[in-house]
Protein backbone atom coordinates (compact mmCIF):
# COMPACT_ATOMS: atom_id res chain seq x y z
CA UNK A 1 0.00 0.00 0.00
CA UNK A 2 2.39 2.62 1.06
CA UNK A 3 4.90 1.21 -2.08
CA UNK A 4 1.92 1.95 -4.51
CA UNK A 5 1.21 5.80 -2.96
CA UNK A 6 4.80 6.25 -3.17
CA UNK A 7 5.09 4.96 -6.51
CA UNK A 8 2.21 7.26 -7.81
CA UNK A 9 4.06 10.20 -6.02
CA UNK A 10 6.64 9.72 -8.50
CA UNK A 11 4.92 9.52 -11.37
CA UNK A 12 3.16 12.95 -10.55
CA UNK A 13 6.37 14.35 -9.85
CA UNK A 14 8.10 13.09 -13.44
CA UNK A 15 6.09 14.08 -16.37
CA UNK A 16 7.04 12.22 -19.64
CA UNK A 17 8.54 14.05 -22.45
CA UNK A 18 6.26 15.97 -24.73
CA UNK A 19 6.97 13.60 -28.06
CA UNK A 20 9.22 15.19 -31.21
CA UNK A 21 7.53 16.05 -34.47
CA UNK A 22 8.88 17.41 -37.80
CA UNK A 23 9.59 21.04 -38.39
CA UNK A 24 7.66 20.28 -41.86
CA UNK A 25 8.17 22.27 -45.10
CA UNK A 26 6.98 25.99 -43.81
CA UNK A 27 9.23 27.02 -41.22
CA UNK A 28 10.90 29.49 -43.18
CA UNK A 29 8.38 31.99 -43.06
CA UNK A 30 8.35 36.23 -42.44
CA UNK A 31 9.88 35.97 -38.34
CA UNK A 32 10.07 32.34 -38.12
CA UNK A 33 12.65 30.29 -37.67
CA UNK A 34 15.57 31.44 -39.87
CA UNK A 35 17.14 34.78 -38.89
CA UNK A 36 18.43 37.14 -41.17
CA UNK A 37 21.45 36.84 -39.32
CA UNK A 38 20.86 33.16 -37.94
CA UNK A 39 24.49 32.45 -39.49
CA UNK A 40 26.48 34.68 -37.99
CA UNK A 41 28.17 33.77 -34.88
CA UNK A 42 31.10 36.74 -35.83
CA UNK A 43 30.93 39.80 -38.43
CA UNK A 44 32.93 39.76 -41.34
CA UNK A 45 35.84 41.80 -39.68
CA UNK A 46 36.66 39.47 -36.95
CA UNK A 47 40.22 38.47 -37.77
CA UNK A 48 39.38 34.97 -35.84
CA UNK A 49 36.56 34.24 -38.23
CA UNK A 50 36.43 30.83 -40.68
CA UNK A 51 33.37 30.15 -42.69
CA UNK A 52 31.86 26.82 -42.74
CA UNK A 53 30.01 25.93 -45.67
CA UNK A 54 28.15 22.69 -46.94
CA UNK A 55 25.14 20.45 -48.38
CA UNK A 56 22.45 18.46 -46.82
CA UNK A 57 21.05 15.72 -49.02
CA UNK A 58 19.13 12.74 -48.69
CA UNK A 59 19.18 9.07 -49.79
CA UNK A 60 19.16 9.97 -53.51
CA UNK A 61 21.88 12.20 -53.50
CA UNK A 62 19.59 15.26 -53.81
CA UNK A 63 19.74 18.78 -52.13
CA UNK A 64 17.58 19.02 -49.38
CA UNK A 65 16.05 23.03 -49.97
CA UNK A 66 13.88 22.54 -46.60
CA UNK A 67 16.63 22.19 -44.31
CA UNK A 68 17.30 23.80 -40.96
CA UNK A 69 21.05 23.55 -39.77
CA UNK A 70 21.85 24.60 -36.32
CA UNK A 71 25.46 24.54 -34.84
CA UNK A 72 26.36 24.71 -31.00
CA UNK A 73 29.88 24.59 -29.88
CA UNK A 74 32.80 26.46 -27.85
CA UNK A 75 34.66 29.67 -28.97
CA UNK A 76 38.54 29.47 -30.12
CA UNK A 77 39.65 29.18 -25.97
CA UNK A 78 37.26 26.60 -25.16
CA UNK A 79 34.25 28.92 -23.49
CA UNK A 80 31.23 28.29 -23.70
CA UNK A 81 28.50 31.40 -23.05
CA UNK A 82 26.84 28.86 -20.39
CA UNK A 83 26.36 28.96 -16.66
CA UNK A 84 26.50 25.45 -16.92
CA UNK A 85 30.23 25.35 -17.74
CA UNK A 86 31.85 24.39 -13.93
CA UNK A 87 35.52 25.64 -15.53
CA UNK A 88 32.89 28.71 -15.55
CA UNK A 89 35.53 30.05 -19.14
CA UNK A 90 32.78 32.20 -20.02
CA UNK A 91 33.04 34.19 -23.30
CA UNK A 92 30.48 36.68 -25.35
CA UNK A 93 30.88 33.93 -28.42
CA UNK A 94 27.04 33.17 -28.89
CA UNK A 95 28.20 29.53 -29.59
CA UNK A 96 25.29 29.12 -31.75
CA UNK A 97 23.95 29.63 -35.48
CA UNK A 98 20.84 28.87 -37.31
CA UNK A 99 20.82 28.43 -41.25
CA UNK A 100 17.96 27.44 -43.41
CA UNK A 101 19.03 25.18 -46.54
CA UNK A 102 19.06 27.06 -49.93
CA UNK A 103 17.42 25.91 -53.07
CA UNK A 104 20.81 23.71 -53.57
CA UNK A 105 20.63 22.42 -50.00
CA UNK A 106 23.84 24.76 -49.07
CA UNK A 107 23.91 26.37 -45.85
CA UNK A 108 26.85 28.36 -44.10
CA UNK A 109 28.43 29.78 -40.78
CA UNK A 110 30.66 32.09 -39.92
CA UNK A 111 32.35 30.96 -36.78
CA UNK A 112 35.40 29.77 -35.51
CA UNK A 113 37.04 27.13 -34.83
CA UNK A 114 37.02 26.10 -31.15
CA UNK A 115 39.45 24.57 -28.86
CA UNK A 116 39.61 21.19 -27.63
CA UNK A 117 37.93 20.65 -24.04
CA UNK A 118 38.13 17.98 -21.32
CA UNK A 119 35.84 15.25 -20.17
CA UNK A 120 34.85 14.46 -16.69
CA UNK A 121 36.61 10.98 -17.26
CA UNK A 122 39.89 13.24 -18.03
CA UNK A 123 40.20 12.73 -21.10
CA UNK A 124 40.20 15.53 -24.17
CA UNK A 125 37.95 16.23 -26.65
CA UNK A 126 39.45 17.32 -30.01
CA UNK A 127 38.09 20.49 -31.30
CA UNK A 128 34.05 19.87 -32.31
CA UNK A 129 31.09 21.36 -33.22
CA UNK A 130 27.94 19.90 -32.12
CA UNK A 131 25.16 20.25 -35.35
CA UNK A 132 21.53 19.66 -35.11
CA UNK A 133 19.31 19.08 -38.55
CA UNK A 134 15.71 19.77 -39.19
CA UNK A 135 13.58 18.96 -42.29
CA UNK A 136 10.68 17.82 -43.48
CA UNK A 137 10.73 14.46 -43.44
CA UNK A 138 12.90 14.08 -40.26
CA UNK A 139 10.29 13.19 -37.15
CA UNK A 140 13.06 14.20 -35.00
CA UNK A 141 16.10 15.94 -35.31
CA UNK A 142 19.46 14.43 -36.13
CA UNK A 143 22.69 15.35 -34.51
CA UNK A 144 26.15 15.15 -35.54
CA UNK A 145 29.67 16.27 -35.18
CA UNK A 146 31.88 18.80 -37.29
CA UNK A 147 35.54 17.64 -36.56
CA UNK A 148 38.65 19.05 -38.14
CA UNK A 149 40.77 18.05 -40.40
CA UNK A 150 44.21 19.97 -39.56
CA UNK A 151 43.43 18.25 -35.76
CA UNK A 152 44.83 14.44 -36.84
CA UNK A 153 47.06 14.10 -33.64
CA UNK A 154 44.06 15.36 -30.92
CA UNK A 155 41.22 13.27 -33.74
CA UNK A 156 43.06 10.18 -32.85
CA UNK A 157 42.23 10.26 -29.39
CA UNK A 158 39.12 11.72 -29.01
CA UNK A 159 36.97 9.71 -27.46
CA UNK A 160 33.93 9.72 -29.98
CA UNK A 161 35.78 10.02 -33.01
CA UNK A 162 38.22 6.92 -31.94
CA UNK A 163 35.12 4.82 -30.80
CA UNK A 164 32.85 4.60 -34.68
CA UNK A 165 33.23 2.94 -37.32
CA UNK A 166 36.99 3.68 -38.76
CA UNK A 167 35.33 2.80 -42.42
CA UNK A 168 33.04 5.96 -41.90
CA UNK A 169 34.87 8.00 -39.41
CA UNK A 170 35.69 10.83 -42.57
CA UNK A 171 32.24 11.53 -42.39
CA UNK A 172 32.34 13.58 -39.43
CA UNK A 173 35.79 15.19 -40.82
CA UNK A 174 35.51 18.79 -42.30
CA UNK A 175 37.38 19.41 -45.38
CA UNK A 176 39.72 22.27 -45.60
CA UNK A 177 38.53 25.37 -47.94
CA UNK A 178 40.35 28.57 -49.00
CA UNK A 179 38.26 30.77 -46.47
CA UNK A 180 37.82 27.86 -43.68
CA UNK A 181 35.98 24.20 -44.01
CA UNK A 182 33.38 22.78 -45.83
CA UNK A 183 31.30 19.86 -43.70
CA UNK A 184 28.46 18.04 -46.74
CA UNK A 185 25.67 15.97 -44.28
CA UNK A 186 24.01 13.18 -46.07
CA UNK A 187 21.19 11.83 -44.69
CA UNK A 188 21.33 8.77 -46.15
CA UNK A 189 23.36 6.53 -48.55
CA UNK A 190 26.57 4.47 -48.75
CA UNK A 191 28.18 7.53 -47.56
CA UNK A 192 25.65 8.54 -45.38
CA UNK A 193 26.54 11.13 -42.12
CA UNK A 194 27.23 9.22 -38.77
CA UNK A 195 24.51 10.38 -36.54
CA UNK A 196 24.32 10.17 -32.73
CA UNK A 197 21.96 9.99 -30.04
CA UNK A 198 22.65 12.12 -27.27
CA UNK B 1 40.52 30.22 -13.07
CA UNK B 2 42.43 30.40 -15.93
CA UNK B 3 40.66 31.47 -19.32
CA UNK B 4 43.69 30.70 -21.77
CA UNK B 5 43.33 27.06 -21.82
CA UNK B 6 41.35 24.02 -21.35
CA UNK B 7 41.02 22.67 -17.82
CA UNK B 8 43.79 20.39 -16.57
CA UNK B 9 43.42 16.84 -16.20
CA UNK B 10 43.38 16.75 -12.80
CA UNK B 11 40.01 19.25 -12.35
CA UNK B 12 37.19 16.86 -12.00
CA UNK B 13 34.24 18.23 -13.95
CA UNK B 14 31.04 17.77 -12.47
CA UNK B 15 28.34 18.15 -15.36
CA UNK B 16 24.50 17.33 -15.34
CA UNK B 17 23.49 14.21 -17.15
CA UNK B 18 20.10 14.44 -19.33
CA UNK B 19 18.04 11.72 -19.53
CA UNK B 20 16.74 9.98 -22.66
CA UNK B 21 13.29 8.62 -23.81
CA UNK B 22 13.31 7.23 -26.67
CA UNK B 23 9.92 5.65 -25.67
CA UNK B 24 8.07 9.25 -26.73
CA UNK B 25 9.52 10.10 -29.99
CA UNK B 26 8.60 9.04 -33.28
CA UNK B 27 11.05 6.60 -34.95
CA UNK B 28 12.97 8.19 -37.82
CA UNK B 29 11.42 5.53 -40.53
CA UNK B 30 7.86 6.19 -40.02
CA UNK B 31 7.26 5.03 -43.82
CA UNK B 32 3.36 6.00 -43.66
CA UNK B 33 4.83 9.56 -43.67
CA UNK B 34 6.43 9.29 -47.13
CA UNK B 35 9.22 11.64 -47.04
CA UNK B 36 10.77 10.03 -44.50
CA UNK B 37 11.81 7.37 -46.98
CA UNK B 38 14.78 9.33 -48.59
CA UNK B 39 15.63 11.40 -45.01
CA UNK B 40 15.74 9.36 -42.54
CA UNK B 41 19.44 7.87 -41.27
CA UNK B 42 19.43 4.08 -42.31
CA UNK B 43 22.19 3.18 -40.01
CA UNK B 44 22.00 2.83 -36.17
CA UNK B 45 22.36 5.70 -34.61
CA UNK B 46 25.82 5.92 -31.98
CA UNK B 47 25.86 7.47 -28.59
CA UNK B 48 27.46 10.46 -28.21
CA UNK B 49 28.33 11.12 -24.10
CA UNK B 50 27.19 13.97 -21.98
CA UNK B 51 30.10 16.04 -22.22
CA UNK B 52 30.14 20.04 -21.66
CA UNK B 53 29.65 20.47 -25.32
CA UNK B 54 26.30 18.75 -24.73
CA UNK B 55 25.17 19.72 -21.56
CA UNK B 56 25.38 23.51 -22.26
CA UNK B 57 23.44 24.88 -24.98
CA UNK B 58 22.27 28.74 -26.57
CA UNK B 59 21.08 31.27 -24.26
CA UNK B 60 19.10 33.19 -26.14
CA UNK B 61 17.30 36.47 -24.56
CA UNK B 62 14.86 39.34 -24.90
CA UNK B 63 17.11 40.66 -27.21
CA UNK B 64 14.80 38.06 -29.91
CA UNK B 65 11.85 38.63 -29.36
CA UNK B 66 9.82 41.73 -30.35
CA UNK B 67 7.17 43.72 -28.36
CA UNK B 68 4.36 41.99 -30.18
CA UNK B 69 6.21 38.73 -31.19
CA UNK B 70 3.60 36.81 -29.00
CA UNK B 71 0.52 38.39 -30.18
CA UNK B 72 -0.30 37.21 -33.51
CA UNK B 73 -3.11 38.93 -33.98
CA UNK B 74 -1.68 42.23 -33.83
CA UNK B 75 1.38 42.30 -36.00
CA UNK B 76 -0.05 44.24 -39.21
CA UNK B 77 -2.53 46.91 -39.83
CA UNK B 78 -5.72 44.46 -38.99
CA UNK B 79 -7.15 42.03 -37.36
CA UNK B 80 -6.71 38.60 -38.72
CA UNK B 81 -9.47 36.14 -40.20
CA UNK B 82 -10.52 33.51 -37.78
CA UNK B 83 -11.14 32.34 -34.20
CA UNK B 84 -8.56 34.42 -31.68
CA UNK B 85 -7.05 32.02 -29.09
CA UNK B 86 -4.90 32.42 -26.61
CA UNK B 87 -2.56 29.59 -26.47
CA UNK B 88 -0.33 29.05 -22.59
CA UNK B 89 1.54 26.93 -20.47
CA UNK B 90 4.56 25.56 -18.64
CA UNK B 91 7.64 24.25 -20.45
CA UNK B 92 8.73 21.83 -17.45
CA UNK B 93 11.63 19.05 -17.40
CA UNK B 94 10.84 15.62 -16.33
CA UNK B 95 12.19 16.25 -13.33
CA UNK B 96 9.22 18.69 -12.44
CA UNK B 97 11.52 21.76 -12.33
CA UNK B 98 10.30 24.58 -14.86
CA UNK B 99 12.23 25.92 -17.61
CA UNK B 100 12.92 29.73 -17.09
CA UNK B 101 13.89 32.26 -19.69
CA UNK B 102 13.42 29.75 -22.49
CA UNK B 103 12.90 31.42 -25.99
CA UNK B 104 9.82 29.54 -27.65
CA UNK B 105 9.08 29.84 -31.31
CA UNK B 106 5.93 29.13 -32.71
CA UNK B 107 4.78 28.98 -36.47
CA UNK B 108 0.93 28.04 -37.93
CA UNK B 109 -1.42 28.09 -40.82
CA UNK B 110 -3.75 30.86 -40.91
CA UNK B 111 -6.96 30.48 -40.32
CA UNK B 112 -7.97 28.63 -43.79
CA UNK B 113 -5.14 26.29 -43.56
CA UNK B 114 -2.63 28.17 -45.36
CA UNK B 115 1.15 29.13 -44.95
CA UNK B 116 2.26 32.49 -45.45
CA UNK B 117 5.22 30.49 -47.59
CA UNK B 118 6.38 30.09 -51.48
CA UNK B 119 5.91 26.52 -51.19
CA UNK B 120 2.46 26.22 -49.54
CA UNK B 121 -0.09 25.58 -53.17
CA UNK B 122 -3.17 25.04 -50.91
CA UNK B 123 -5.68 27.24 -52.71
CA UNK B 124 -6.74 28.77 -49.63
CA UNK B 125 -6.73 32.15 -48.90
CA UNK B 126 -3.85 33.82 -47.42
CA UNK B 127 -5.08 36.47 -44.94
CA UNK B 128 -3.00 39.99 -45.41
CA UNK B 129 -3.16 40.39 -41.32
CA UNK B 130 -1.44 37.25 -40.42
CA UNK B 131 1.55 36.30 -40.57
CA UNK B 132 1.49 32.93 -38.75
CA UNK B 133 5.28 33.21 -36.89
CA UNK B 134 5.21 33.86 -32.80
CA UNK B 135 8.33 34.38 -30.13
CA UNK B 136 8.26 34.58 -26.35
CA UNK B 137 10.79 33.52 -23.38
CA UNK B 138 8.96 31.95 -19.97
CA UNK B 139 9.20 33.48 -17.45
CA UNK B 140 11.27 32.37 -13.67
CA UNK B 141 8.17 29.95 -13.23
CA UNK B 142 8.61 28.59 -17.19
CA UNK B 143 5.08 30.31 -18.14
CA UNK B 144 4.90 31.19 -21.82
CA UNK B 145 1.68 32.89 -23.44
CA UNK B 146 0.51 33.79 -27.04
CA UNK B 147 -2.12 35.19 -28.97
CA UNK B 148 -2.92 33.64 -32.28
CA UNK B 149 -5.51 32.46 -34.35
CA UNK B 150 -6.60 28.93 -34.58
CA UNK B 151 -4.88 27.32 -37.37
CA UNK B 152 -7.16 25.46 -40.13
CA UNK B 153 -6.82 21.81 -41.15
CA UNK B 154 -5.03 21.44 -44.52
CA UNK B 155 -4.43 18.75 -47.18
CA UNK B 156 -1.33 17.38 -48.00
CA UNK B 157 -0.19 14.90 -50.78
CA UNK B 158 0.99 12.23 -48.21
CA UNK B 159 -2.05 9.45 -49.10
CA UNK B 160 -5.07 9.42 -51.09
CA UNK B 161 -7.58 12.67 -49.17
CA UNK B 162 -4.72 13.22 -47.10
CA UNK B 163 -5.21 16.01 -44.27
CA UNK B 164 -3.25 17.73 -41.69
CA UNK B 165 -5.15 17.88 -38.71
CA UNK B 166 -4.57 21.50 -36.91
CA UNK B 167 -1.73 22.46 -35.04
CA UNK B 168 0.75 24.73 -34.07
CA UNK B 169 4.61 24.03 -34.29
CA UNK B 170 6.31 24.78 -31.32
CA UNK B 171 10.50 25.01 -30.86
CA UNK B 172 12.20 25.15 -27.73
CA UNK B 173 15.47 24.99 -26.82
CA UNK B 174 15.88 24.43 -23.04
CA UNK B 175 18.57 24.52 -20.98
CA UNK B 176 21.13 22.20 -22.72
CA UNK B 177 21.97 21.06 -26.52
CA UNK B 178 20.22 17.39 -24.90
CA UNK B 179 17.19 19.55 -24.37
CA UNK B 180 16.23 20.49 -27.94
CA UNK B 181 12.84 19.93 -28.94
CA UNK B 182 10.59 20.55 -31.97
CA UNK B 183 7.46 19.56 -31.51
CA UNK B 184 3.80 20.24 -32.77
CA UNK B 185 0.60 21.19 -30.75
CA UNK B 186 -2.89 19.61 -31.76
CA UNK B 187 -6.28 20.49 -30.54
CA UNK B 188 -8.51 18.25 -28.51
CA UNK B 189 -11.18 16.02 -30.26
CA UNK B 190 -9.74 16.52 -33.84
CA UNK B 191 -11.60 14.04 -36.02
CA UNK B 192 -8.27 14.20 -38.65
CA UNK B 193 -5.82 12.78 -36.07
CA UNK B 194 -6.61 9.00 -36.95
CA UNK B 195 -5.44 9.46 -40.70
CA UNK B 196 -2.42 11.49 -40.07
CA UNK B 197 0.63 9.75 -40.39
CA UNK B 198 2.81 12.27 -38.35
CA UNK B 199 0.43 12.68 -35.06
CA UNK B 200 0.60 8.81 -35.55
CA UNK B 201 4.34 8.44 -35.86
CA UNK B 202 3.88 8.54 -32.04
CA UNK B 203 3.00 4.79 -31.66
CA UNK B 204 2.44 5.04 -27.83
CA UNK B 205 -1.29 6.43 -27.15
CA UNK B 206 -0.46 8.39 -23.81
CA UNK B 207 2.48 9.70 -25.74
CA UNK B 208 0.17 11.38 -28.34
CA UNK B 209 -1.93 13.00 -25.81
CA UNK B 210 0.75 14.97 -24.70
CA UNK B 211 0.79 16.84 -28.20
CA UNK B 212 -2.95 17.43 -28.04
CA UNK B 213 -3.45 20.96 -25.29
CA UNK B 214 -6.61 21.03 -23.40
CA UNK B 215 -9.45 23.53 -23.41
CA UNK B 216 -9.01 26.15 -20.65
CA UNK B 217 -12.09 28.38 -19.60
CA UNK B 218 -10.26 30.06 -16.80
CA UNK B 219 -7.55 31.27 -19.26
CA UNK B 220 -10.12 32.80 -21.65
CA UNK B 221 -10.77 35.92 -22.15
CA UNK B 222 -14.48 37.03 -22.38
CA UNK B 223 -16.07 38.64 -25.01
CA UNK B 224 -12.97 37.63 -26.72
CA UNK B 225 -11.15 34.80 -27.20
CA UNK B 226 -11.08 31.13 -25.90
CA UNK B 227 -8.11 29.68 -24.42
CA UNK B 228 -6.18 26.25 -24.62
CA UNK B 229 -3.49 25.12 -22.02
CA UNK B 230 -0.13 23.30 -23.29
CA UNK B 231 2.29 22.12 -21.34
CA UNK B 232 5.67 20.88 -22.38
CA UNK B 233 8.01 18.49 -21.34
CA UNK B 234 11.91 18.76 -22.54
CA UNK B 235 14.53 16.06 -20.86
CA UNK B 236 14.82 16.20 -17.04
CA UNK B 237 18.65 16.00 -15.60
CA UNK B 238 20.34 14.34 -13.31
CA UNK B 239 22.08 16.97 -10.36
CA UNK B 240 24.08 13.82 -9.17
CA UNK B 241 26.80 13.02 -12.11
CA UNK B 242 28.64 10.18 -10.53
CA UNK B 243 26.17 7.09 -12.07
CA UNK B 244 29.27 4.43 -12.31
CA UNK B 245 31.13 4.11 -15.30
CA UNK B 246 28.24 3.58 -17.44
CA UNK B 247 28.43 6.86 -19.73
CA UNK B 248 29.46 5.16 -22.78
CA UNK B 249 27.12 2.24 -23.04
CA UNK B 250 23.89 3.44 -21.00
CA UNK B 251 20.41 4.80 -22.50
Amino acid sequence: MTTERSVEVTHVSRPATTPSQTVGPFFALPGGLPWPDGPELLPPEAPEAVMLRGRLSDGAGEPIPDGLIEIWQADERGGFAHPDDPRQQTTDFPGFGRCATGPDGEFWFRTVKPAALPTPAGETEAPHINVTVLARGLLDRVVTRIYFPDEPAANAVDPVLSGVDPARRDTLVATATADGFRFDIRLQGDDETIFFAV
Amino acid sequence: MSTDSIGKPSDRLILPKYERDDASHPALDTTEYFSTSLRSPLRPLQLLPQNLTEITGPVLGHERVGETDHDLTVQHGGEPLGERIVVSGRVVDSDGKPVPHALVEIWQANASGRYRHAGDRHPAPLDPNFSGTGRCMTDENGHYRFVTIKPGAYPWRNHDNAWRPAHIHFSLFGRAFTQRLVTQMYFPGDPLFYQDPIFQSVRDPKARERMICEFDLDSTIPEWALSYHFDIVLRGSHATPFEEDEDDDDD
